[in-house]
């Protein structure tokens, strides 16, 4: 089954704030994208607009914040971790205030409206800022039991959703498997790790099962946290396997990616391949597309998975 | 207290600054000088605080938007209570609390600033705050003039009487001066209260660096209900010492031995009537 993390999103928190009135909603003219119109509907009293004014919506959120409430703030991710990223890091992270930044659409999800509309900075615009969490959920479920999860932990966090259908990888059973700062293992393997975060979970799995059929052992793991990050599990795979592949719908600077390999470099040296978006000119287009294009979509992980197999 | 207690007050504030800053060999005079009047005037006269409760959910609220003065507001939160006296020889020292830029480590900051144009989207949350759990609790919120170029105060300004929040009041501490010269060469920014009124506030327009005036100044707005309130206080940048008054080069000047005590006798002591 496939289901879209900002519809899961804003239905958990639509459930979470019926419970805590404490819990509001900001969105910036972005009801729509963010799929909070049932929640204007139900919670009018607690949810507020506040334009087309990203910056000042961050404000507006830690401010609230310092008074009891927890907001959510709800809008695109290019927008949101861009426009507002002063916001972000002295309103949200250096004021370490309990503030959930949301950012839907993050990506490539806006992929044929163009660079202006593509996220994919934001992971390693935000991830250096003191006392933020980063996450990227993979699937709808655990976009629900992330979103839980922050609701009720105090502090700063920044949580990127895509915007398209995802297909479902957990069910309800997996939930216990879920804990913020502990990456999930989907698959175990002995020769190579995966470790892949967001819609690249999908496929990174799907391209490990692949791979076995040619006679490599892959692990995967689901790095829905990506700071802080799961060293030990990092660790594991550094010296248990034999090199670690990461994949996320990001720059291949400085994101999941880069987080690894911070590690891995000062702690553990490990071969390591990290698939994501190169630097260079903007390619416009579907997702479906700009995957494939980008060598994200599960054929060319495997290949290249396989070719960077062959050099260790 | 009355008019002329609290002006000994500020100019006690204002020993502190000068104080401070000659000590560390670091600070923003000039503004901390021009808003330290109406600095006194709120936080002993206008707000209710509590030094010994400085979490309570009922009290005022205070940003400094403009967080580089951060030299009065120290002396404040020392003299009221929040942190000891001692502590103030701290200012700007490697590992202190009592940074360049005020912070939430501090009993009595309620948010982190500095970063100019941010302070007034965090008082405007924390007043949507207030009227959405129904605390009568108000928020005050002290802006630079050199500010007013940031974009994010006018999405802040449009938010404050989109909401109709009239438990917030915006201090624009107006010298006319900001760190490269006149603010009218910089960037123009006149009609600051025709502008500030087409945003949909109520705009009081006071010498800020009379005691009285301002005091009167908020008596009024507080009368006012339904719209977000702003305080045009026109000030002097260094105000009360004459060689920094309406001189840029004070901007964040630091003092030698000599104009440190000139400036003290300038100030001079206490007037009679005040508290001793």
């Amino acid at each position: 089954m496939k289901h879209t993390c900002r519809k899961a999103f804003t239905d958990t928190l639509l459930e979470l704030a019926k419970e805590d009135s404490r819990i509001v909603a900001l969105t910036s003219d972005a009801r729509g994208s963010a799929a909070l119109n049932k929640f204007v509907e139900e919670l009018p009293e607690q949810f507020i607009e506040v334009g087309i004014a990203e910056q000042n919506e961050v404000g507006v959120a830690a401010g609230a914040s310092t008074c009891g409430l927890i907001p959510f703030v709800c809008a695109p991710a290019p927008f949101l971790s861009a426009r507002s990223l002063e916001q972000i890091k002295v309103d949200a992270a250096y004021s370490n205030t309990n503030v959930k930044i949301c950012g839907v659409s993050g990506g490539l999800s806006y992929g044929a409206l163009g660079g202006s509309h593509h996220a994919i900075h934001d992971l390693a615009a935000i991830r250096p800022m003191e006392n933020i969490t980063v996450l990227v959920p993979a699937d709808a479920r655990e976009t629900r039991w992330m979103t839980q999860a922050i609701a009720r932990t105090k502090g700063p966090v920044y949580m990127r959703m895509g915007r398209n259908e995802v297909e479902d990888i957990y069910t309800e059973e997996d939930r216990k498997k879920f804990r913020l700062g502990k990456a999930i293992c989907l698959k175990e393997g002995r020769d190579l790790t995966m470790i892949a975060a967001g819609e690249l979970v999908c496929p990174a799995l799907t391209a490990a099962k692949k791979l076995e059929a040619c006679g490599i052992s892959v692990r995967v793991l689901d790095m829905h946290t990506i700071k802080p990050l799961d060293e030990e599990a990092v660790q594991a795979a550094a010296q248990e396997t034999k090199g670690i592949v990461t994949l996320e719908e990001h720059s291949i600077h400085g994101g999941l990616g880069g987080a690894v390999a911070e590690y891995t470099v000062q702690n553990c040296p490990v071969p390591m391949k990290i698939m994501g978006i190169p630097e260079g000119h903007v390619v416009a287009g579907e997702t479906c597309d700009l995957f494939p294009y980008y060598g994200l979509d599960e054929e060319s992980i495997a290949e290249n998975t396989k070719e960077f197999w062959s050099t260790l | 207290m009355t008019v002329k207690e609290l002006e000994n007050k500020a100019k006690e504030i204002r020993r502190g600054i000068l104080t401070m800053i000659y000590e560390s060999e670091a600070g923003h005079i000039g503004g901390a000088l021009s808003c330290c009047d109406i600095l006194t005037a709120l936080f002993y006269q206008i707000m209710n605080t509590d030094p010994g409760k400085p979490k309570d959910p009922d009290r005022d609220r205070f940003v400094l938007s403009k967080g580089h003065c951060v030299e009065g507001y120290y002396n404040i939160l020392a003299d009221k209570g929040y942190i000891r006296k001692e502590e103030l020889k701290t200012f700007s020292q490697f590992q202190t609390r009592l940074i360049g830029h005020p912070n939430r480590e501090i009993p009595g900051v309620e948010m982190n600033t500095g970063a100019l144009g941010h302070g007034l989207s965090s008082a405007c949350g924390m007043a949507k705050a207030g009227k959405m759990q129904k605390k009568d609790y108000r928020v005050y919120c002290l802006m630079g003039d050199g500010e007013q170029a940031e974009g994010s105060i006018w999405e802040a300004a449009m938010f404050a009487s989109n909401y109709r929040l009239d438990n917030l009041y915006a201090i624009l501490d107006r010298n006319t001066l900001q760190i490269s010269g006149p603010t009218e060469q910089v960037m123009k920014l006149e009609p600051l209260k025709d502008k500030w009124q087409a945003f949909g506030f109520e705009v009081e327009q006071v010498d800020g660096n009379d005691m009285d005036k301002v005091l009167k100044a908020f008596d009024r707005l507080q009368k006012v209900n339904g719209k977000p309130k702003l305080i045009l206080a026109d000030t002097v940048k260094g105000k009360g010492i004459s060689f920094m008054e309406n001189n840029v080069k004070w901007h964040h000047g630091t003092l030698n031995q000599a104009e440190y005590e000139q400036a003290l006798r300038e100030l001079g002591k206490p007037d009679k009537g005040g508290e001793a």
